[in-house]
Protein backbone atom coordinates (compact mmCIF):
# COMPACT_ATOMS: atom_id res chain seq x y z
CA UNK A 1 0.00 0.00 0.00
CA UNK A 2 1.79 2.75 -1.16
CA UNK A 3 1.38 6.41 0.03
CA UNK A 4 0.10 7.99 -2.65
CA UNK A 5 -2.55 5.38 -3.20
CA UNK A 6 -6.09 6.41 -2.73
CA UNK A 7 -7.53 4.40 0.81
CA UNK A 8 -10.75 3.02 -0.93
CA UNK A 9 -8.65 1.54 -3.61
CA UNK A 10 -5.80 0.25 -1.21
CA UNK A 11 -8.63 -1.06 0.86
CA UNK A 12 -10.22 -2.99 -2.06
CA UNK A 13 -6.85 -4.06 -3.05
CA UNK A 14 -6.65 -5.74 0.14
CA UNK A 15 -10.09 -7.13 0.38
CA UNK A 16 -9.74 -8.49 -3.27
CA UNK A 17 -6.01 -10.50 -2.01
CA UNK A 18 -8.07 -12.14 0.70
CA UNK A 19 -10.81 -12.87 -1.71
CA UNK A 20 -8.27 -14.25 -3.40
CA UNK A 21 -6.71 -16.85 -1.10
CA UNK A 22 -9.88 -17.58 0.56
CA UNK A 23 -11.20 -18.85 -2.74
CA UNK A 24 -7.34 -20.46 -3.28
CA UNK A 25 -8.01 -22.19 -0.42
CA UNK A 26 -11.46 -23.58 -1.22
CA UNK A 27 -10.21 -24.98 -4.70
CA UNK A 28 -7.73 -26.60 -3.15
CA UNK A 29 -9.66 -28.43 -0.61
CA UNK A 30 -12.55 -28.83 -3.18
CA UNK A 31 -10.12 -30.75 -5.46
CA UNK A 32 -9.23 -32.60 -2.23
CA UNK A 33 -12.27 -34.04 -1.36
CA UNK A 34 -14.16 -33.73 -4.86
CA UNK A 35 -13.86 -37.58 -5.51
CA UNK A 36 -14.77 -38.74 -2.10
CA UNK A 37 -17.76 -36.71 -1.85
CA UNK A 38 -19.08 -38.22 -5.52
CA UNK A 39 -18.54 -41.85 -4.02
CA UNK A 40 -20.15 -41.35 -0.65
CA UNK A 41 -23.06 -40.46 -2.86
CA UNK A 42 -22.96 -43.15 -4.49
CA UNK A 43 -22.33 -45.09 -1.64
CA UNK A 44 -25.60 -43.75 0.32
CA UNK A 45 -27.64 -44.53 -3.16
CA UNK A 46 -26.36 -48.21 -3.23
CA UNK A 47 -26.71 -49.00 0.57
CA UNK A 48 -30.11 -47.79 0.31
CA UNK A 49 -31.07 -49.50 -3.22
CA UNK A 50 -29.66 -52.63 -1.49
CA UNK A 51 -32.12 -52.54 1.49
CA UNK A 52 -34.59 -53.23 -1.24
CA UNK A 53 -33.04 -55.23 -3.79
CA UNK A 54 -31.24 -58.06 -2.09
CA UNK A 55 -27.74 -57.73 -3.19
CA UNK A 56 -26.83 -61.22 -4.37
CA UNK A 57 -29.99 -61.60 -6.35
CA UNK A 58 -28.37 -59.43 -9.62
CA UNK A 59 -25.45 -58.75 -10.57
CA UNK A 60 -25.66 -55.76 -13.05
CA UNK A 61 -24.11 -51.95 -12.27
CA UNK A 62 -27.39 -50.92 -10.25
CA UNK A 63 -26.60 -47.65 -10.17
CA UNK A 64 -25.62 -46.95 -13.81
CA UNK A 65 -28.60 -49.41 -14.96
CA UNK A 66 -31.26 -46.39 -14.55
CA UNK A 67 -33.77 -44.61 -16.21
CA UNK A 68 -36.63 -42.14 -16.04
CA UNK A 69 -40.40 -42.31 -16.22
CA UNK A 70 -42.16 -39.01 -16.55
CA UNK A 71 -46.06 -39.28 -16.38
CA UNK A 72 -47.43 -36.53 -14.46
CA UNK A 73 -51.24 -37.82 -15.03
CA UNK A 74 -50.93 -40.64 -14.17
CA UNK A 75 -48.49 -40.53 -10.69
CA UNK A 76 -50.32 -36.75 -9.88
CA UNK A 77 -46.28 -35.70 -9.58
CA UNK A 78 -44.48 -33.56 -12.37
CA UNK A 79 -41.26 -35.21 -10.68
CA UNK A 80 -39.20 -37.82 -13.20
CA UNK A 81 -39.29 -40.72 -11.75
CA UNK A 82 -35.91 -42.95 -11.47
CA UNK A 83 -36.11 -46.39 -12.07
CA UNK A 84 -32.96 -48.30 -10.91
CA UNK A 85 -33.05 -52.24 -12.95
CA UNK A 86 -31.45 -55.38 -11.63
CA UNK A 87 -30.87 -57.95 -13.63
CA UNK A 88 -28.87 -61.20 -13.20
CA UNK A 89 -26.55 -62.27 -16.60
CA UNK A 90 -28.73 -60.22 -18.26
CA UNK A 91 -32.35 -61.44 -16.77
CA UNK A 92 -34.79 -58.70 -15.57
CA UNK A 93 -34.90 -59.65 -11.81
CA UNK A 94 -36.40 -56.55 -10.30
CA UNK A 95 -36.53 -52.46 -10.33
CA UNK A 96 -36.18 -50.11 -8.04
CA UNK A 97 -38.47 -46.95 -8.00
CA UNK A 98 -38.00 -43.64 -6.22
CA UNK A 99 -42.01 -42.24 -6.15
CA UNK A 100 -43.05 -39.21 -4.98
CA UNK A 101 -46.75 -39.35 -2.75
CA UNK A 102 -47.95 -35.97 -3.74
CA UNK A 103 -50.57 -36.12 -0.95
CA UNK A 104 -49.06 -36.26 2.39
CA UNK A 105 -50.27 -34.65 5.44
CA UNK A 106 -47.44 -32.12 4.80
CA UNK A 107 -46.82 -32.37 1.15
CA UNK A 108 -44.15 -34.58 -0.83
CA UNK A 109 -43.17 -38.53 0.61
CA UNK A 110 -40.69 -39.95 -1.28
CA UNK A 111 -40.70 -43.46 -1.41
CA UNK A 112 -37.97 -46.19 -2.32
CA UNK A 113 -40.24 -48.63 -3.47
CA UNK A 114 -38.78 -52.22 -4.55
CA UNK A 115 -40.68 -54.41 -7.58
CA UNK A 116 -39.61 -58.07 -8.33
CA UNK A 117 -39.94 -59.18 -11.76
CA UNK A 118 -43.39 -60.64 -11.49
CA UNK A 119 -44.71 -57.82 -9.75
CA UNK A 120 -44.83 -58.62 -6.43
CA UNK A 121 -42.96 -55.72 -3.70
CA UNK A 122 -39.79 -56.50 -2.37
CA UNK A 123 -39.91 -53.52 0.23
CA UNK A 124 -40.51 -49.60 0.63
CA UNK A 125 -38.92 -46.86 2.43
CA UNK A 126 -39.41 -43.60 2.87
CA UNK A 127 -36.71 -41.35 1.69
CA UNK A 128 -37.30 -37.73 3.25
CA UNK A 129 -41.18 -36.53 4.16
CA UNK A 130 -42.77 -33.73 6.31
CA UNK A 131 -45.06 -36.02 8.41
CA UNK A 132 -45.59 -34.27 11.74
CA UNK A 133 -43.02 -35.96 14.44
CA UNK A 134 -45.13 -38.27 16.73
CA UNK A 135 -48.03 -38.58 14.56
CA UNK A 136 -47.13 -39.70 10.73
CA UNK A 137 -43.91 -40.15 11.28
CA UNK A 138 -44.23 -43.97 12.04
CA UNK A 139 -44.20 -44.18 8.01
CA UNK A 140 -40.36 -44.39 8.72
CA UNK A 141 -38.74 -47.61 9.22
CA UNK A 142 -36.70 -46.02 11.70
CA UNK A 143 -39.97 -45.47 14.09
CA UNK A 144 -42.21 -48.49 13.04
CA UNK A 145 -42.48 -51.53 11.46
CA UNK A 146 -45.30 -50.63 9.41
CA UNK A 147 -43.70 -49.70 6.32
CA UNK A 148 -42.06 -53.53 6.15
CA UNK A 149 -45.72 -54.97 5.80
CA UNK A 150 -45.52 -53.69 2.16
CA UNK A 151 -42.89 -56.75 1.63
CA UNK A 152 -44.52 -59.90 -0.38
CA UNK A 153 -47.55 -57.54 -1.24
CA UNK A 154 -48.57 -57.82 -5.01
CA UNK A 155 -52.00 -56.09 -7.21
CA UNK A 156 -53.39 -59.56 -6.31
CA UNK A 157 -52.43 -59.96 -2.81
CA UNK A 158 -54.52 -58.10 -1.33
CA UNK A 159 -56.67 -57.09 -4.42
CA UNK A 160 -57.45 -53.45 -5.82
CA UNK A 161 -60.16 -52.83 -2.88
CA UNK A 162 -58.09 -54.37 -0.18
CA UNK A 163 -55.04 -51.00 -1.68
CA UNK A 164 -56.13 -48.36 1.18
CA UNK A 165 -55.93 -47.89 5.03
CA UNK A 166 -58.41 -49.96 6.76
CA UNK A 167 -60.42 -46.58 7.53
CA UNK A 168 -60.69 -46.57 4.01
CA UNK A 169 -62.05 -50.57 4.20
CA UNK A 170 -58.52 -51.88 2.68
CA UNK A 171 -56.47 -53.75 4.70
CA UNK A 172 -53.13 -51.64 6.01
CA UNK A 173 -53.59 -50.08 9.21
CA UNK A 174 -53.72 -46.69 9.87
CA UNK A 175 -51.40 -44.66 12.87
CA UNK A 176 -53.30 -43.82 16.04
CA UNK A 177 -54.37 -39.71 15.05
CA UNK A 178 -52.65 -40.24 11.32
CA UNK A 179 -54.24 -41.44 8.55
CA UNK A 180 -53.77 -39.12 5.94
CA UNK A 181 -49.69 -39.88 5.75
CA UNK A 182 -50.35 -44.24 5.72
CA UNK A 183 -52.68 -43.69 3.00
CA UNK A 184 -50.76 -41.52 0.72
CA UNK A 185 -48.29 -44.68 1.47
CA UNK A 186 -50.67 -47.17 0.57
CA UNK A 187 -51.92 -45.23 -2.85
CA UNK A 188 -48.22 -44.39 -3.96
CA UNK A 189 -47.30 -48.10 -3.51
CA UNK A 190 -50.24 -49.50 -5.46
CA UNK A 191 -49.61 -46.82 -8.12
CA UNK A 192 -46.07 -47.73 -8.50
CA UNK A 193 -47.52 -51.21 -8.95
CA UNK A 194 -49.80 -50.70 -11.64
CA UNK A 195 -47.42 -48.83 -13.63
CA UNK A 196 -44.96 -51.32 -13.62
CA UNK A 197 -47.60 -54.22 -14.92
CA UNK A 198 -48.65 -51.66 -17.75
CA UNK A 199 -45.07 -50.79 -18.29
CA UNK A 200 -42.34 -53.21 -17.52
CA UNK A 201 -41.51 -54.41 -20.93
CA UNK A 202 -41.03 -51.06 -21.63
CA UNK A 203 -39.06 -50.05 -18.41
CA UNK A 204 -36.74 -53.13 -18.30
CA UNK A 205 -35.79 -52.42 -22.42
CA UNK A 206 -35.32 -48.59 -22.28
CA UNK A 207 -31.56 -47.47 -22.56
CA UNK A 208 -30.21 -46.72 -19.61
CA UNK A 209 -29.12 -43.18 -18.61
CA UNK A 210 -26.58 -43.17 -15.54
CA UNK A 211 -26.97 -38.85 -15.74
CA UNK A 212 -30.23 -39.94 -13.42
CA UNK A 213 -29.52 -39.68 -9.97
CA UNK A 214 -31.91 -39.36 -7.01
CA UNK A 215 -31.14 -36.94 -3.97
CA UNK B 1 1.93 -12.08 27.80
CA UNK B 2 1.92 -14.48 30.84
CA UNK B 3 0.30 -17.85 31.09
CA UNK B 4 -1.63 -16.57 33.87
CA UNK B 5 -3.39 -14.42 31.14
CA UNK B 6 -3.62 -17.34 28.57
CA UNK B 7 -5.72 -19.03 31.47
CA UNK B 8 -7.76 -15.89 32.28
CA UNK B 9 -8.61 -16.40 28.62
CA UNK B 10 -9.69 -19.54 28.84
CA UNK B 11 -11.68 -19.41 31.95
CA UNK B 12 -13.31 -16.27 30.65
CA UNK B 13 -14.30 -18.08 27.42
CA UNK B 14 -15.21 -21.40 28.22
CA UNK B 15 -17.21 -20.28 31.33
CA UNK B 16 -17.59 -16.57 31.97
CA UNK B 17 -18.64 -15.49 29.12
CA UNK B 18 -19.98 -18.92 27.79
CA UNK B 19 -21.33 -18.15 24.36
CA UNK B 20 -24.67 -20.54 24.88
CA UNK B 21 -25.41 -19.66 28.91
CA UNK B 22 -24.28 -16.33 28.91
CA UNK B 23 -23.56 -14.57 25.92
CA UNK B 24 -26.60 -16.49 24.59
CA UNK B 25 -24.83 -16.01 21.15
CA UNK B 26 -25.22 -18.56 18.51
CA UNK B 27 -29.11 -19.98 19.83
CA UNK B 28 -30.14 -20.57 16.11
CA UNK B 29 -27.66 -23.86 16.14
CA UNK B 30 -27.58 -24.57 19.83
CA UNK B 31 -31.47 -24.79 19.53
CA UNK B 32 -31.91 -26.27 16.22
CA UNK B 33 -29.57 -29.68 16.54
CA UNK B 34 -29.30 -30.83 19.45
CA UNK B 35 -31.55 -33.71 19.64
CA UNK B 36 -29.03 -35.73 20.33
CA UNK B 37 -25.53 -35.91 21.85
CA UNK B 38 -23.77 -36.76 18.92
CA UNK B 39 -25.22 -34.20 16.80
CA UNK B 40 -24.50 -31.55 19.25
CA UNK B 41 -21.39 -32.55 19.51
CA UNK B 42 -20.18 -32.48 15.72
CA UNK B 43 -21.89 -29.13 15.58
CA UNK B 44 -19.78 -28.18 18.36
CA UNK B 45 -16.77 -30.00 17.36
CA UNK B 46 -17.23 -27.79 13.80
CA UNK B 47 -17.84 -24.46 15.55
CA UNK B 48 -15.16 -24.61 17.59
CA UNK B 49 -12.46 -25.61 14.37
CA UNK B 50 -14.16 -22.38 12.89
CA UNK B 51 -13.43 -20.24 16.06
CA UNK B 52 -9.85 -21.16 16.23
CA UNK B 53 -9.05 -20.76 12.95
CA UNK B 54 -10.67 -17.62 12.21
CA UNK B 55 -9.49 -16.20 15.02
CA UNK B 56 -6.34 -17.24 14.28
CA UNK B 57 -6.25 -15.92 10.39
CA UNK B 58 -7.88 -12.37 11.59
CA UNK B 59 -4.91 -12.06 14.08
CA UNK B 60 -2.37 -12.80 11.68
CA UNK B 61 -3.97 -10.11 9.46
CA UNK B 62 -4.98 -7.80 12.08
CA UNK B 63 -2.21 -5.37 11.00
CA UNK B 64 -3.30 -5.10 7.69
CA UNK B 65 -6.75 -4.91 7.98
CA UNK B 66 -7.85 -0.59 8.42
CA UNK B 67 -10.75 -0.40 10.36
CA UNK B 68 -13.60 0.24 7.69
CA UNK B 69 -12.86 -3.13 5.52
CA UNK B 70 -12.51 -5.23 8.83
CA UNK B 71 -15.86 -6.48 8.93
CA UNK B 72 -16.05 -7.50 5.12
CA UNK B 73 -12.42 -9.03 5.46
CA UNK B 74 -13.61 -10.93 8.81
CA UNK B 75 -17.29 -12.41 6.64
CA UNK B 76 -14.43 -13.25 4.09
CA UNK B 77 -11.96 -14.67 6.41
CA UNK B 78 -15.08 -16.99 8.38
CA UNK B 79 -16.99 -18.33 5.29
CA UNK B 80 -13.90 -19.40 3.76
CA UNK B 81 -13.51 -21.15 6.93
CA UNK B 82 -16.62 -23.08 6.72
CA UNK B 83 -17.04 -24.14 3.55
CA UNK B 84 -13.66 -25.73 4.24
CA UNK B 85 -15.10 -27.35 7.16
CA UNK B 86 -18.68 -28.17 5.24
CA UNK B 87 -16.40 -30.01 2.45
CA UNK B 88 -14.67 -32.12 4.99
CA UNK B 89 -17.83 -33.55 6.55
CA UNK B 90 -19.39 -34.06 2.98
CA UNK B 91 -16.54 -36.27 2.68
CA UNK B 92 -15.35 -37.75 5.81
CA UNK B 93 -18.25 -37.97 7.90
CA UNK B 94 -21.11 -37.70 4.99
CA UNK B 95 -23.83 -39.47 7.67
CA UNK B 96 -23.55 -36.43 10.06
CA UNK B 97 -23.26 -33.80 7.28
CA UNK B 98 -26.91 -35.45 6.17
CA UNK B 99 -28.10 -34.97 9.86
CA UNK B 100 -26.66 -31.24 10.43
CA UNK B 101 -27.65 -30.32 6.65
CA UNK B 102 -28.17 -26.52 6.48
CA UNK B 103 -26.40 -25.84 9.93
CA UNK B 104 -23.08 -26.51 9.11
CA UNK B 105 -22.35 -23.92 6.35
CA UNK B 106 -24.91 -22.22 8.70
CA UNK B 107 -22.02 -21.69 10.95
CA UNK B 108 -20.90 -18.56 9.05
CA UNK B 109 -23.56 -16.47 10.69
CA UNK B 110 -22.67 -17.51 14.32
CA UNK B 111 -22.58 -14.08 15.59
CA UNK B 112 -19.82 -15.69 18.49
CA UNK B 113 -17.43 -15.98 15.61
CA UNK B 114 -17.50 -12.37 14.26
CA UNK B 115 -18.03 -11.32 17.67
CA UNK B 116 -14.46 -13.31 18.95
CA UNK B 117 -12.99 -11.90 15.74
CA UNK B 118 -13.68 -8.48 16.77
CA UNK B 119 -13.80 -8.31 20.12
CA UNK B 120 -10.04 -10.41 20.49
CA UNK B 121 -8.41 -11.77 17.61
CA UNK B 122 -8.55 -8.49 15.89
CA UNK B 123 -6.66 -7.06 18.77
CA UNK B 124 -4.33 -9.71 20.38
CA UNK B 125 -1.49 -11.96 19.23
CA UNK B 126 -1.63 -15.41 17.31
CA UNK B 127 -1.40 -17.52 20.19
CA UNK B 128 -3.69 -15.37 22.67
CA UNK B 129 -6.43 -15.65 19.64
CA UNK B 130 -5.92 -19.47 19.64
CA UNK B 131 -6.39 -19.76 22.97
CA UNK B 132 -9.82 -17.61 23.32
CA UNK B 133 -10.60 -19.59 20.27
CA UNK B 134 -10.30 -22.76 21.27
CA UNK B 135 -11.47 -21.74 24.83
CA UNK B 136 -15.25 -19.96 23.21
CA UNK B 137 -15.76 -23.36 20.79
CA UNK B 138 -14.92 -25.99 23.83
CA UNK B 139 -17.77 -23.64 26.32
CA UNK B 140 -20.06 -23.57 23.19
CA UNK B 141 -19.60 -27.10 22.39
CA UNK B 142 -20.12 -28.73 25.77
CA UNK B 143 -22.96 -26.49 25.99
CA UNK B 144 -24.36 -28.01 22.94
CA UNK B 145 -23.46 -31.51 24.24
CA UNK B 146 -24.98 -30.85 27.61
CA UNK B 147 -28.43 -29.49 26.07
CA UNK B 148 -27.95 -32.69 23.26
CA UNK B 149 -28.37 -34.94 26.33
CA UNK B 150 -30.84 -33.46 28.92
CA UNK B 151 -33.10 -33.91 25.25
CA UNK B 152 -31.91 -37.54 23.87
CA UNK B 153 -32.56 -38.90 27.33
CA UNK B 154 -35.96 -37.31 27.71
CA UNK B 155 -36.94 -37.52 24.37
CA UNK B 156 -35.48 -40.74 23.44
CA UNK B 157 -34.39 -42.72 26.51
CA UNK B 158 -31.07 -42.85 24.73
CA UNK B 159 -27.60 -41.07 25.21
CA UNK B 160 -24.94 -41.28 22.27
CA UNK B 161 -27.31 -42.75 19.61
CA UNK B 162 -25.27 -42.63 16.08
CA UNK B 163 -21.94 -42.20 17.79
CA UNK B 164 -21.05 -44.14 14.75
CA UNK B 165 -21.54 -41.57 12.26
CA UNK B 166 -18.96 -39.55 14.04
CA UNK B 167 -16.39 -41.94 14.89
CA UNK B 168 -16.70 -44.97 12.92
CA UNK B 169 -18.54 -48.34 13.00
CA UNK B 170 -17.05 -49.24 16.58
CA UNK B 171 -18.70 -46.80 18.26
CA UNK B 172 -22.43 -48.19 17.49
CA UNK B 173 -21.88 -50.02 20.73
CA UNK B 174 -21.49 -47.24 22.56
CA UNK B 175 -25.01 -46.15 22.46
CA UNK B 176 -26.93 -46.14 25.74
CA UNK B 177 -30.33 -47.08 26.08
CA UNK B 178 -30.99 -45.94 29.39
CA UNK B 179 -34.94 -46.62 29.63
CA UNK B 180 -35.57 -49.26 27.23
CA UNK B 181 -38.78 -49.86 25.59
CA UNK B 182 -39.38 -46.27 26.10
CA UNK B 183 -41.86 -44.92 23.83
CA UNK B 184 -40.20 -41.63 23.61
CA UNK B 185 -41.26 -37.95 24.84
CA UNK B 186 -41.80 -35.66 21.43
CA UNK B 187 -42.22 -32.29 23.11
CA UNK B 188 -38.21 -32.51 24.15
CA UNK B 189 -37.18 -33.67 20.55
CA UNK B 190 -39.27 -30.46 18.92
CA UNK B 191 -38.31 -27.05 19.46
CA UNK B 192 -40.33 -26.15 22.79
CA UNK B 193 -37.99 -28.72 24.55
CA UNK B 194 -34.92 -27.03 23.07
CA UNK B 195 -35.74 -23.67 24.79
CA UNK B 196 -36.76 -25.89 28.10
CA UNK B 197 -33.36 -27.25 28.27
CA UNK B 198 -31.36 -24.56 27.62
CA UNK B 199 -33.72 -22.59 30.21
CA UNK B 200 -32.62 -25.46 32.72
CA UNK B 201 -28.75 -24.88 31.56
CA UNK B 202 -28.70 -21.16 32.23
CA UNK B 203 -30.12 -21.63 35.51
CA UNK B 204 -28.06 -24.54 36.40
CA UNK B 205 -25.08 -22.39 35.72
CA UNK B 206 -26.43 -19.11 37.30
CA UNK B 207 -26.48 -21.24 40.24
CA UNK B 208 -23.16 -22.60 40.29
CA UNK B 209 -21.64 -19.37 39.17
CA UNK B 210 -23.21 -17.33 41.80
CA UNK B 211 -22.65 -20.39 44.68
CA UNK B 212 -18.73 -20.16 43.59
CA UNK B 213 -18.86 -16.91 43.35
CA UNK B 214 -18.89 -15.78 47.37
CA UNK B 215 -20.18 -12.17 46.25
CA UNK B 216 -23.88 -12.09 45.53
CA UNK B 217 -24.22 -11.53 41.67
CA UNK B 218 -27.48 -9.29 41.56
CA UNK B 219 -29.52 -7.24 44.26
CA UNK B 220 -32.62 -9.94 43.73
CA UNK B 221 -30.09 -12.43 44.45
CA UNK B 222 -28.97 -11.11 47.82
CA UNK B 223 -32.17 -10.51 48.92
CA UNK B 224 -32.99 -14.17 48.89
CA UNK B 225 -29.84 -14.73 50.42
CA UNK B 226 -30.71 -12.60 53.47
CA UNK B 227 -34.24 -13.11 54.05
CA UNK B 228 -32.80 -16.96 54.53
Amino acid sequence: MSKGMHPIISSGLLLGIIALLGTALLAGVNDLTKERIVEQEKLRVQQQLNEIAPLQSYNNDLLEDVMEIEDTDFFHHSAAIPVYRARLNGQPVSVVMIVTAPDGYNGDIRLLIGINASGTVLGVRVISHRETPGLGDPIEAEKSDWILNFAQKSLNNPDSSGWAVKRDGGEFDQFTGATISPRAVVKAVHRALLYFQVHKLAIFDAPANPEVRHD
Amino acid sequence: MTDVSLKKIFTDGAWQQNTGLVVLLGLCPLLAVTSTVVNGLALGLATMATLILSNLSVSLLRGLLKPEIRIPAFVLIIASVVTVIELLMHAFFYDLYRVLGIFIPLIVTNCAIIGRAEAFASRNRPLASVVDGFATGLGFCITLVLLGAIREFAGRGTLLAGADMLLGDWASSLTLSIIPDYSGFLLAMLAPGAFFGLALLIAARNAWAAKADSRPQNPAFEQVQNKS
